[in-house]
Formats: structure tokens, sequence, C-alpha cells
């Protein structure tokens, strides 16, 4: 591969690059020096240092949703991988095992076509569909039913304590299906000797999978630990479409996304909503890294 | 994976679970036997009962979509007392749901060919070719995949205003294609690595440019990777709300399904038209289920690929 191949890389590479560097790159870099200004749109950005930075410090609104960004991380993760967890075992390992061959419960291709179905809906549909489900009224799916029953409506979205946890439930809701799936490949790649031998030493069903298939499974984990945790900290689609008022009642749903766009876009505080970017960044970075640190062990080999 | 190879020394080092001398045996047990059929009981409860969750929401949106409104406050969990065909028209025109579905297939069809023409003509060249800066140009795009989308939001809203495609489809194509670049390259520079040098090498010495091996023989090849990393952009930009929400804002003719359904749902509260709102949410969901029940196996595929490799 000699002929012209410096005038074909090139050919090859512009287009893409240029796309790239123009709408994403460009951006980025642009984005941490508006930080550093008192950009509102009009006339020039000036230059304000890490004013934009200290007003953070005392604004509610962001503390607000740094602290729903940590709830997010700890529940979103932790509901979903033990569900997950749960029905990938009950589907791959659960049933019988014959010959050695072990077997999911009847029905595991039925089920894990239909737990992942609403990965392939958009988000913003998802979050009108429960806005639905959710409704204060006779209307809704839950309420209706309980009056029905004669009891009084639970107030879904509008109790600030309940409303940030009926956005999880949502967002548990939508992500079990894609980590089933994601796990049962997971334990599938898993010799099936293994489990055999664990049996024949009289290792319950409950012993397989914490003795056996979780130790084993613990690179998976990590991945989609890593993921749900980026996940927790956008939420932008639902808590914008789902909650009262974006991010309400009184700013109990609220996430960084959501105030970064409220702000850049309905009060103009450019240098100030990309000084919530950047702090949101910073969020995420450290929160990648610190995951990949802590949970770091010797991975099993087999 | 070597089955050989060392495991962790628990199951092992495991004590018999009764005292029963069968206990050794494991099946003869009498222990083990009921925990197990406990265990495999409940859990088909709970699977049957997260069946259930998915279901029942997707299903009652689908009834509602045939009820009037007074039917969907006084009996939301009844069957329509008749097919009202009437809802889906009038979400379809009045509240220009098949304008906003035609808009999806436009933008998603163009921007995703776009991603995948240019990801994968990078990609391949970044994975197979060596010159000076390669490792460079890679990390530039992997690197994106750190960065979250909100970080360069207020800039990139002023980079395609500068532009003079604010509130144009090929702007949000052109952002769509650059924000799907960093995971598709990554994903198919791996992918055209592992595809043997020997055909390439032939192709080379009869004569096929570089060009012509890339499109005719490469791309062939690489269709598997291919087909997961399309349907992965298709369905990552389909389900796309907040860059959409922010370079259309001012062309309501513009607009993308997940923007027309949300906006529905506001004004269904202001209009009362909550029969047209489920009617929309079913034109919105249906042809995903179409589509996913097709293409189950491949879509499940695409979607997790990113997290197995």
């Amino acid at each position: 591969m000699r002929h012209g191949k410096y005038p074909f890389v090139i050919g090859f590479l512009i287009a893409p690059v240029a796309l790239y560097v123009t709408f994403v790159i460009w951006p980025y870099a642009q984005a941490f020096w508006i930080s550093m200004t008192n950009w509102r749109g009009l006339s020039a950005p000036q230059f304000v240092g890490f004013d934009n930075y200290r007003r953070l410090l005392d604004d509610g609104a962001f503390w607000k949703a740094v602290q729903h960004h940590g709830v997010l991380l700890l529940a979103l993760p932790l509901i979903t991988i033990a569900i997950a967890l749960f029905f990938a075992f009950q589907l791959n390992v659960g049933g019988k095992s014959s010959g050695g061959q072990r077997q999911g419960v009847w029905g595991a291709k039925f089920y894990r076509v239909v737990f992942f179905f609403p990965q392939v809906l958009a988000v913003a549909i998802i979050a009108v569909l429960f806005q639905m489900v959710y409704r204060p009224n006779e209307s809704g799916l839950i309420n209706g039913v309980l009056m029905k029953f004669g009891l009084d409506p639970v107030l879904f979205l509008v109790k600030p304590n309940l409303a940030l946890w009926s956005i999880i439930a949502v967002l548990v809701w939508q992500a079990v299906g894609f980590y089933v799936v994601l796990f049962s490949a997971g334990m599938a790649s898993i010799p099936g000797e293994i489990y055999e031998a664990a049996e024949m030493d009289g290792a319950s069903k409950v012993t397989l999978f914490f003795r056996v298939t979780l130790p084993l499974l613990w690179d998976t984990l990590q991945v989609a630990w890593v993921y749900l945790g980026i996940a927790a900290f956008d939420c932008f689609a639902i808590v914008a479409v789902l909650s009262v008022d974006g991010g309400g009642p009184d700013g109990a749903t609220t996430v960084l996304a959501m105030e970064i766009y409220r702000n850049a876009f309905v009060y103009s505080k450019y240098g100030y909503a990309s000084a919530m970017g950047v702090a949101l960044f910073f969020l995420t970075i450290t929160f990648a890294a610190l995951t990949l640190r802590l949970t770091k062990r010797e991975s099993v080999e087999y | 994976m070597n089955p050989q190879s060392t495991l962790p020394p628990t199951p092992a080092a495991l004590p018999p679970t009764t005292g029963d001398p069968n206990a050794a045996g494991g099946r003869g047990s009498k222990g083990p036997r009921s925990e197990v059929r406990l265990f495999a009981g409940l859990g088909h409860v709970a699977l049957a009962v997260w069946a259930v969750i998915v279901i029942v929401p997707i299903l009652w949106t689908f009834l509602a979509a045939f009820k009037n409104t007074s039917e969907i406050f006084s009996s939301p969990w009844t069957l329509p007392a008749e097919l009202r065909w009437e809802n889906f028209g009038r979400a379809w025109t009045k509240a220009n749901i098949g304008r906003y579905f035609l808009n999806s297939v436009i933008v998603v069809s163009c921007s995703t060919f776009l991603t995948m023409l240019l990801g994968s003509m990078a990609a391949y060249v970044l994975a197979r070719y060596k010159f000076w800066g390669n490792r460079a140009v890679y990390f530039l795009f992997v690197s994106g995949l750190a960065f979250p989308v909100f970080l360069a939001l207020v800039p990139l809203f002023f980079v395609v205003k500068n532009l003079g495609l604010l509130d144009t489809h090929t702007g949000v194509v052109l952002v769509y294609s650059a924000y799907s670049l960093p995971f598709t390259v990554f994903f198919l520079a791996a992918f055209f690595k592992t595809l043997p040098s020997s055909v390439a090498e032939a192709g080379m010495i009869d004569g096929c440019g570089h060009t012509r091996l890339f499109f005719q023989v490469m791309m062939p090849m690489a269709k598997p990777g291919l087909i997961s990393v399309a349907i992965f952009n298709i369905i990552g930009q389909w389900a796309q709300y907040q860059l959409p929400l922010v370079l259309l804002s001012n062309a309501k003719d513009k607009w993308v399904l997940t923007q027309g359904i949300a906006d529905i749902s506001v004004n269904a509260g202001y209009e009362a038209d909550w029969s047209g709102l489920f009617a929309a949410l079913t034109i919105a969901i249906l042809p995903m289920i179409i589509v996913y029940a097709v293409f189950q196996r491949q879509i499940q595929a695409g979607l997790t690929s990113g997290a197995v490799k």
C-alpha cells in the first residue's frame, strides 16, 4: 500500500474531521472560555474570571441539581442492576439443568424480548406516556385503579418528596431490559462446567448466583455501573417532559442539564450556563474515573 | 476464555448444605430441592409481573387512543365502546404528527447515512493506514465519548446560528452526525482492524485503488459491524430531544417526533384533547413495536454492542 497513500488518507479524513471539529471540538473548547465571561448574547463577552463559578456556589438551584444527581447516581444503578441481575439469572440459569446444559426458565426468550422493548422508545415519548400513567385523577393508569377502590389518588409528580422517585421509577422501567440482555450475554459466556462442578458440590441456586455468577460477571457489572452513572448525569429529556414545569415542583426534580438549558435559552445567561456545563463535565469525569478506580479488582479468567 | 484455567476457590470449598448423606450429590437432597423450587417459583412470578409492568402502560395507551375524553375519565380500564379512528385523524393532521413523523424520518435517514459514510471512512483510514498523526486524530475522535453534550450546548447553538443553519434540517443532520462520530469511529476502527489483510493485499495486486478497495472490498466485509453501528445510531438519533429542541425551536414545521409529542402533551392539557394525545402516542410507539418485532435480534445486538466491546 504505497502508491498515493497520503492523498487518499487526507481525502478520507478531511470531511469527517472538519465536521467533527466544527460541531464538537470547537464548541467544547469555546465552552470553557464562555464560562469565564458574562456573555448575555447581545454585546461582546467580557472576561470575568471565576465569577460565574463563585456564583454557582451560592446558587440554590445548582446545589439542588447536584444533590439530585447524587440520589440518581446511587439509586438508578443500584435498583436497575439488582433487578436486571435477578432477571438475567432467572432467564439463563434459573431453570432445570439437563445433561450439564444450563437452561433458563420457561418463556425466557419471550421475557427477554418484552423487557428490552422500552429501550427502543425515545425517552421523551416515554415521559409523555408516564405523564398519562401518573395523572392525578381518574384518567391516570395508577390513580384510576386506586380511586376505583375508594383510595385517595397519589400525586406522583406534584409531591416534592415523591416526584424524583417517580422519575427514577420510569428510568428503571426503561433501563432494566437493556441490562438483562447485557448480563445475559455475560452469563452465557460462563462455561457450564463451572455451574455443574458447583452443583456437584451441593451448591444451591442462591449460592451459585453469589459465588459463581456474580464474581465472573464483574467486568460487565462495572460497565453497567459506568453507563447508568453517565445516564444519571443527563436525564434532561425525562425531567424536561415529565416533571411539573421542568424540574419542579419547586426544583424538586431539577438536574444540571435542565438548569443549563433554562439559564441559556430562557434567561440568556450564556456565561453562567457554560460554567454549569463545565461543572457537569468535571462531575462526570470524576465519577467515571472514581468508579473505574474503586471497582478495580483482579478479573477472574475462565 | 479457557475453561481449564483458574477458578475462584469458592464452589469447591462449599460445605454440604444438609446433614443428609446424599447431600454431596446435590440433586438427591431435600433442602436444596425445595429451595430451588421456591426460588424458581418466586423468579417466575417476578418475571411475569415485570412483563405486565412493561406491557400494560403501552397497551393501555393503545386502548385509550380509541376512547373519547369522558370514557378516559370514567372507565380508564375498560375497552373503548367503539373504535374512534377519528382520534388518529385528528392527531395526524391537526396536531401535525404526520409532519413530525416525516421530519424525523428525513432527519434520521440523512444523518445516519452521513454518520456511517464519514464514520467508516475515518475509521478505516485510522485502523489500517500508518501515517503521521494517526493516533492524534484517533484520540481526538474518541475523546468525544467522554464529554457530555450539555457542556457544548451554548457554543454549539451559536456555531449553528453563525453558519445560518439554525431552524434547518441540514443543521440538525450535521450536528447529529458530528456527535455520532466518536462512538462510530471507535467501534468501526476496532472492527476494521480485525478484518484480514490478505484480501486487501490481493485487491491491491490486482490494481485496485485505495478508494475502490474501500467501497468494493472492505465495506462489504465489514457489513456485520456496520449494521450494528447503524442500528445504534438510528435509535439514538431517533430518540434525540435536547438537540432539536435547541436547534429547531423557532421552526415548528421542522420539528421532529419527540419534540412534537412533548408539545402536544402540553397542549392537550389546555385543550383537554386527551384521546388525541393517546392517539399521537400510539402513532409514535406502534411503528417502533413493528420494527422491533422484525429486527429484534439485530437491535439487541446493535444497542448492546457498545457495552460488550
